[in-house]
């Protein structure tokens, strides 16, 4: 079991998200923080409803990202698509692993890390789970450090696109996959900012009253 | 470690601001009493881990130089071709702009727009936004910063730098590569960007007396 705390919400106090000032509860609507005039809420608004919307808006999209090809390259030798997965296992095949490897963790394993990370904390909230309460607070801290990496992808798209641009000898262009794949990685950043973590630990207060 | 805090000191909302010894951890909203530490420490959470405050290095007198010359540097990032390529006497290089480019011609304008918003435009509105927060300090300061909090998440110059490597590693194997100064510009604004990252403006608050510029 963990330490019991007393949390700011307890003793009647809200900080402020923006600049971190400590301030006294209010019944007035809509308060200000008297230092940086930011919104400040005891919790996020609506963080579970606005964290599965993004979340399914990603899952729908990640399917598209996956499948339609991310990079077309048209050369003497042909015009070929490639997917995400078929860039990796390219890779894979003519010998860069370390490469390989890379592309996959942070296109692949990812966001798929978030997705179901985001899914399970969600859900672990709505349910009101007590256990386990660490684990989910370093799983949310790992997600929120990673998700930005997996732009990635797009960035290597885009240079290449710039880069090869020999006519008639070789051109790469961005292919519709790209699109949908920095649409997930926006939306599930989207997606865990949020989500307010405090909503886990908030069980664990419920419990000892 | 913090000391636990049963008080209810603190400024009302919208109240007049006096500023309390006290920090509410942001990802568990357990109550701290705020202690000073040492420079180029942090505090955590005694229940969740989670960083409350830091302490950096830098003080404010370093920051306006620092971001002056982060601000060239960013410039010649963005003037100066990456690499070039050369492929059977043919050469051609780009710019992280003609990249950009290159995908709104092609009709690729969401992903355009992207790279544009996460390596361009945000690193380069952070970077001025810090600079007039510091000029205009203490005036405007607290609603830069809030500024500054909300965009930063989305400036990815640092996931670009790890993409021009990879790009650069799976072109090595069909075309010469001639390195430009953008390239090493991009190495360096890196770094320089991950330092500006450290300072925390909110320590300028919090420890008046030690840190005020």
């Amino acid at each position: 079991m963990t330490i019991p705390v007393m949390t700011a919400r307890r003793a009647g106090l809200m900080a402020c998200p923006h600049c971190g000032l400590v301030c006294r509860q209010t019944a007035k609507p809509d308060p200000r923080c008297p230092r940086c005039d930011g919104k400040v809420q005891g919790r996020k608004a609506e963080s579970l409803s606005r964290a599965s919307a993004y979340l399914i808006a990603a899952a729908i999209l990640y399917i598209p990202a996956n499948l339609l090809p991310i990079m077309q390259t048209s050369s003497l030798l042909g015009a070929k698509a490639d997917t995400i997965l078929s860039g990796i296992a390219y890779f894979w095949t003519s010998g860069s692993w370390g490469l390989a490897a890379l592309i996959f963790f942070a296109s692949i394993l990812v966001p798929l890390l978030k997705l179901g990370t985001i899914a399970l904390l969600t859900l672990s909230v709505h349910f009101h789970w007590g256990r386990h309460l660490h684990q989910r607070a370093n799983l949310f801290r790992i997600i929120e450090m990673v998700g930005r990496w997996s732009m990635l992808d797009i960035f290597v798209v885009a240079l290449m696109v710039g880069l090869v641009h020999f006519r008639g000898v070789a051109v790469i262009e961005a292919g519709p996959g790209a699109a949908a794949f920095g649409a997930v990685v926006i939306l599930t950043i989207l997606a865990s900012q949020s989500f307010d973590p405090r909503l886990i630990w908030d069980r664990e207060e419920e419990l000892h009253d | 470690m913090p000391d636990l805090v049963n008080g209810d000191a603190g400024p009302d909302v919208c109240g007049p601001s006096s500023v309390p010894p006290l920090v509410a951890c942001p990802e568990c909203d357990a109550l701290h009493r705020r202690v000073p530490i040492r420079r180029g420490t942090k505090a955590r959470c005694i229940r969740c881990g989670a960083v409350l405050y830091r302490h950096s290095y830098l003080m404010p007198r370093h920051m306006v130089p620092l971001l002056l010359g982060t601000l060239m540097v960013f410039l010649i990032a963005n003037l100066f071709p990456i690499v070039d390529l050369q492929v059977q006497g043919l050469r051609h290089g780009t710019t992280l702009f003609g990249s950009i480019v290159a995908l709104w011609r092609e009709g690729r304008q969401i992903v355009a727009g992207l790279v544009f918003t996460t390596t361009v435009l945000l690193p380069l509105v952070d970077l001025l936004a810090m600079l007039a927060l510091l000029l205009s300090w203490p005036g405007h300061s607290a609603h830069l910063w809030r500024f500054v909090r909300a965009l930063r998440p989305w400036g990815m110059i640092e996931v670009f730098m790890l993409g021009v490597v990879v790009s650069l590693v799976k072109l090595s194997h069909m075309a010469q590569i001639i390195p430009g100064p953008a390239l090493w510009a991009f190495a360096a604004l890196t770094i320089l960007l991950a330092v500006i990252v450290s300072f925390d403006p909110c320590s300028l608050w919090d420890q008046p007396a030690e840190a005020g510029p």
